[in-house]
């Protein structure tokens, strides 16, 4: 596979078109400033609030509980197989609300672009974008762009916020989980963290492997709409799969086991982490979400996973305990039992 | 990854146990020499599985745990100099030092990098030819054939600002060492596989013969890891020492002779000091006199290190294998992951990082097999 992001299909805006690159006067308030909202920004989301170009967005909303949060980006490199910066940072926010039960509506988007930048590269990624957002069904309704100096920045760095309405009797939270319940994720694990570490390190291995980066929210309708018994969703971004269970027990206070064989782990994930000396609990996934769900309505959960295009690899792995609070322990493959923690920081490879 | 499933069969895992059960009458102790072993039998929690009168204990084979403090200091001086690319393996950023570790010295401005492979850091100084670059090279035989390539390459390439900090050290010595100590309880030996690979199998003849113990070549996925004990346990019991191996899929009796003519122009033995355990001699390697050109420690004459060890942490105890990590005071106190006093607490091969990792400081429910 080729890691070069490829541009060509890439129209620039007639105004655009004077400066190829980012310069500081694209983050100066002036017209530079307006001509990348004008042509570039507003095109691509298409949002009457956008439109208005009015200090703030003025939004309509249903009454009831939201969900509100936010999240920024710094991924490097920006282009990466199976994504893009862009597609990134409106997935992860919608993945967020969505792992609150919630609906998500609209989001905002903060850009820091460093000097020097293609406009071509942030064409790509404001696409990426929109479609990402298309896909999702969340308007962006708001926005702010500023320019640092060259060599103060990655090319790009991308803040989304965003709000979603939480239905009635939705009730999920990290502690909810109670002993009993199942534990479900719904596919392959490791997908992004190693696509990422692949291009990063230009590693290659065996399979090309793209990442999974998708929104969640339409996985999540799926399920609610079979069942009202999800206790605990949770995406698992940084820190992988293990770092999720370890945050749910924890704040359930509760244990959790899971079955190693059990784990639909991709062969070209397990490859990788042979040779790093990584566990693919420990790495990254950008499409990918754990349930937990009470035991009489897991049957139900699944069966709805696996109809979703999102969730058809969905599997249950293990289950909640009242032993070991606070403690997640793997079933090994041999049958014995080993404690999975969380990393203390980055996953270092080791040496041999 | 269908040829590793193999190795990791459930099936023919709890056949083997069976046959290990059967067989063991007494109590024995067996070292595992490599840290790739002891990660392998805590992960998959293959101690727990053993019958109980099989002891094994954790040997100084991880090559991150044993490199000496004051090379760490000189590793940490050099990298924080403003020429200088000071290119490692990813598990040695967070090996304490005397006050820091290299990722303190990234965070203050050193150009700290994390490569796959030596020769990345040749590819590297050719990029950069106004800059130093040094590569951290550390481990014990398996990784030095890759090591001494690169030097190998960058003598070719006549390359002036490509060094190398060596460390290397070698599994023979060790287990002499071992064996020799007067405290020593180790009856047997589990040998690593990588490093028979590089090596062969002709060196281990003197210790069988020397120590009458059984050395029994063994590979890393479970089911390897099991038939290595198994047939340890059957020399054991039947009073037997001879050099086995059963790791033949990857170890010739031989070794690999072209990687062994490249390690013997590059490298030359010398004495080491083993972290934690001290002076054992000629128990390393050190660039050749062709080569003393890429020693770093030549290139840059480091002055003024003052080791300091805590003097909390036991890891050398730990390291001759007469202390469990958990029975260290420190372990899981003022010794974790987060915040090590001694390399072996750091690297996932280093045994109080593998006993921290996997939960040897909680009981466990339901863990029958």
């Amino acid at each position: 596979m080729s890691n070069a992001p490829d541009f060509s299909h890439w129209a620039c805006p007639v105004p655009l078109r004077s400066y190829p690159t980012i310069v500081m006067g694209h983050g100066g308030g002036g017209k530079l400033s307006a001509e990348l909202v004008e042509h570039l920004f507003a095109p691509a989301f298409r949002s009457a609030a956008l439109d208005a170009l009015g200090d703030a967005a003025v939004l309509e909303l249903p009454a009831g509980r939201l969900a509100y949060s936010t999240d920024s980006f710094v991924v490097r490199p920006l282009f990466f197989p199976g994504g893009n910066i862009g597609a990134l940072a409106i997935n992860g926010t919608v993945n967020d609300l969505a792992m609150m039960g919630a609906q998500p509506c609209y989001l905002t988007v903060g850009m820091i672009l460093e000097e020097g930048l293609p406009v071509a590269e942030l064409g790509a990624i404001v696409e990426a974008m929109a479609a990402a957002a298309q896909t999702a069904g969340v308007e962006i309704v708001a926005g702010d762009t500023k320019v640092v100096d060259k060599g103060h920045g990655d090319g790009v760095y991308i803040n989304t916020s965003g709000i979603g309405v939480i239905p009635a009797d939705v009730q999920i939270a990290p502690n909810q989980a109670r002993p009993g319940d199942v534990v479900i994720v719904s596919g392959e694990i490791g997908l992004h963290g190693i696509a990422i570490l692949s291009v990063r390190e230009g590693l290659e291995f065996g399979a090309p492997v793209a990442s999974d980066c998708a929104p969640l929210n339409g996985l999540v309708a799926a399920m609610l709409a079979a069942s009202r018994a999800i206790h605990v969703l949770r995406d698992p971004t940084r820190g992988g799969l293990a770092a999720t269970l370890n945050e749910i027990a924890k704040a359930s206070h509760v244990g959790i086991e899971y079955e190693e064989r059990r784990l639909p782990v991709p062969e070209a994930v397990a490859a990788a982490c042979d040779m790093l000396g990584m566990d693919p609990v420990h790495i990254a996934n950008e499409g990918k979400l754990a349930a937990i769900v009470a035991s009489d309505a897991a049957d139900m959960v699944l069966e709805a996973m696996r109809r979703h295009p999102l969730g058809a690899q969905a599997a249950i792995i293990g289950r909640v305990v009242e032993q070991h609070p606070g403690v997640v322990v793997a079933r090994t493959a041999i049958g014995g039992s080993r404690v999975v923690d969380m990393q203390v920081g980055e996953q270092l490879p080791r040496i041999c | 990854m269908k040829y590793l499933d193999e190795f990791r069969n459930p099936e023919l895992a709890r056949r083997l146990f069976d046959e290990i059960y059967a067989i063991t009458t007494r109590p024995w102790a067996i070292m595992e020499v490599c840290g790739g072993q002891t990660h392998s039998i805590i992960r998959n929690g293959i101690d727990q599985l053993l019958p109980p009168q099989i002891e094994l204990i954790h040997g100084p084979g991880c090559p991150v745990c044993v490199t000496p403090l004051e090379l760490i200091d000189k590793a940490l001086a050099i990298a924080a100099r403003p020429e200088v690319i000071f290119c490692s393996f990813g598990d040695m950023l967070r090996v304490p030092g005397s006050g820091k570790d290299l990722f303190r010295v990234k965070s203050e401005g050193g150009d700290v990098r994390i490569v796959y492979s030596p020769l990345d850091a040749v590819r590297l100084a050719q990029a950069n030819p106004t800059r130093e670059v040094v590569f951290f090279g550390i481990g014990f035989e398996t990784t030095a054939p890759a090591n001494a390539m690169a030097v190998y390459q960058a003598r070719q390439l006549g390359l002036r600002n490509f060094s190398m900090l060596v460390s290397h050290v070698l599994v023979p010595p060790a287990i002499a060492a071992i064996m020799e100590s007067p405290d020593n309880r180790v009856q047997a030996f589990l040998a690593a596989g990588h490093v028979c690979s590089v090596m062969g199998t002709w060196e281990y003849e003197p210790l069988v013969a020397r120590y009458h113990a059984p050395i029994v070549v063994t590979g890393f996925e479970p089911l390897d890891v099991l038939e290595g004990i198994r047939r340890t346990v059957l020399q054991l019991e039947r009073g037997e020492a001879r050099l086995d191996n059963a790791y033949a899929r990857a170890v010739r009796p031989e070794g690999n002779v072209p990687a062994q003519r490249m390690l013997a122009d590059v490298f030359e033995v010398t004495d080491r000091s083993w972290r934690g355990i001290g002076v054992i001699p000629q128990s390393g390697w050190r660039l050749s006199a062709r080569y003393r050109d890429f020693d770093a420690e030549v290139r840059f004459a480091v002055q003024d290190i003052h080791t300091q060890e805590s003097a909390l942490c036991h890891s050398g105890e730990v390291l001759r294998g007469l202390l469990k990590p958990n029975q260290c005071p420190a372990f899981g106190k003022e010794c974790t992951p987060r915040t090590p006093l001694g390399a072996t607490m750091v690297s996932s091969e280093g045994a109080c990082a593998a006993y921290y990792q996997y939960g040897r400081f909680v009981q466990l429910t339901g863990s029958e097999p």
